[in-house]
């Protein structure tokens, strides 16, 4: 005879566990944390390379890159930046979970930092399963990826909080409807917080910079 | 392919669970995993079937509650299930909608059979 066991579990929840403890290190050492998502070739580390540029002197900034395979191509850019990295090979794995956050974490000089990014897996679907402990989720779309993206993958868009549209300066030469993507980001994830930009040209970095700026410097004087 | 981490953590769960009603085997895990929640269930069963051999779960038929994300719109009122592609509101045609439910990602229960029933 079999018995019935209720338990009612959400499947994640040892991972979203150690997600909070990870956000406590950050809030312990005053850090603003970004888990940036993106599907490969978004220009997710141009992006990064873009806000090392404008971020105003005073805000010292840590990289932890995700990455399937042992290659150091990101970490290097933003080590030449001047900017201390951590790379995380993933071993083949499509995302970064809390534990490995954990790890990338603590090889990062805490102390002398005000911001981190975390660059994850370039992959629309497995990473926005899992929280990492930081504080912002944010998803770097671009226009040649085409503008049915929100439709396609919508869970990644749901969990976002702030969009970045990136290479704008495309624009002209790409069949891309600004109204149709935004119409499906809107029925998604209403009032998400959005910057269009253009890491090639510089277009629209000044805003989010100044945005961001505001966000670390909340936390660092809280 | 980030099923086998959400397998791994279901087999956790449902090891957890039978220890402490000292189980001698478990026969059946039921799952809710709502649509939006981008998990395919043949990638599950692929690797359920590898990782949960030589445990007391060996064997369990997994089975799947997929309710579809439900859609409410807030200009008329209507509730409306998305099936594969999202859509605006079949009645009116607005984009101001809220999604309800379809996020679900949870081990609801499982049937053991005990140790002195062997």
């Amino acid at each position: 005879m079999t018995k019935s066991v209720e338990i009612v579990q959400n499947v994640l929840d040892s991972n979203d566990r150690i997600a909070a403890g990870n956000k406590e290190i950050f809030n312990a050492h005053q850090i603003f944390a970004i888990n940036m998502m993106a599907s490969p070739g978004a220009g997710k580390t141009s992006f990064i390379l873009r806000t090392i540029e404008k971020l105003p002197k005073g805000i010292r900034l840590g990289v932890i890159e995700g990455d399937t395979a042992p290659v150091t191509i990101d970490s290097d850019k933003v080590v030449a930046a001047g900017m201390p990295a951590v790379q995380i090979n993933t071993g083949g794995n499509c995302h970064l979970d809390a534990v490995m956050l954990e790890q990338g974490i603590k090889a990062l000089p805490l102390e002398d930092l005000d911001l981190v990014i975390v660059e994850n897996v370039g992959n629309l679907i497995c990473p926005a399963a899992f929280k990492l402990g930081t504080h912002i989720n944010i998803l770097v779309a671009s226009i040649p990826e085409g503008d049915d993206k929100p439709y396609k993958y919508p869970a990644i868009y749901r969990g976002v909080d702030v969009l970045i549209i990136n290479k704008i300066d495309l624009l002209p030469y790409i069949d891309f409807r600004m109204d149709y993507f935004k119409a499906g980001v809107e029925m998604l994830n209403p009032d998400l917080r959005t910057f269009v930009v253009s890491c090639k040209t510089g277009e629209g970095m000044d805003a989010w910079v100044s945005w961001l700026a505001a966000q670390v410097n909340a936390v660092k004087n809280k | 392919m980030h099923e086998l981490a959400v397998t791994e953590s279901v087999l956790r769960i449902a090891l957890d669970a039978a220890e402490k009603n000292d189980a001698a085997r478990v026969t059946d895990i039921y799952l809710t995993i709502g649509r939006l929640s981008s998990i395919v269930d043949d990638s599950v069963q692929f690797y359920w079937d590898h990782i949960s051999k030589e445990t007391i779960c060996a064997g369990a038929t997994l089975h799947f509650n997929r309710p579809p994300a439900v859609l409410h719109c807030l200009d008329c009122g209507q509730d409306y299930a998305m099936e594969d592609f999202l859509e605006p509101c079949p009645n009116c045609g607005s984009v101001n909608i809220r999604v309800i439910s379809g996020e679900e990602l949870q081990v609801d229960h499982i049937d053991i059979q005990r140790k002195e029933e062997q």
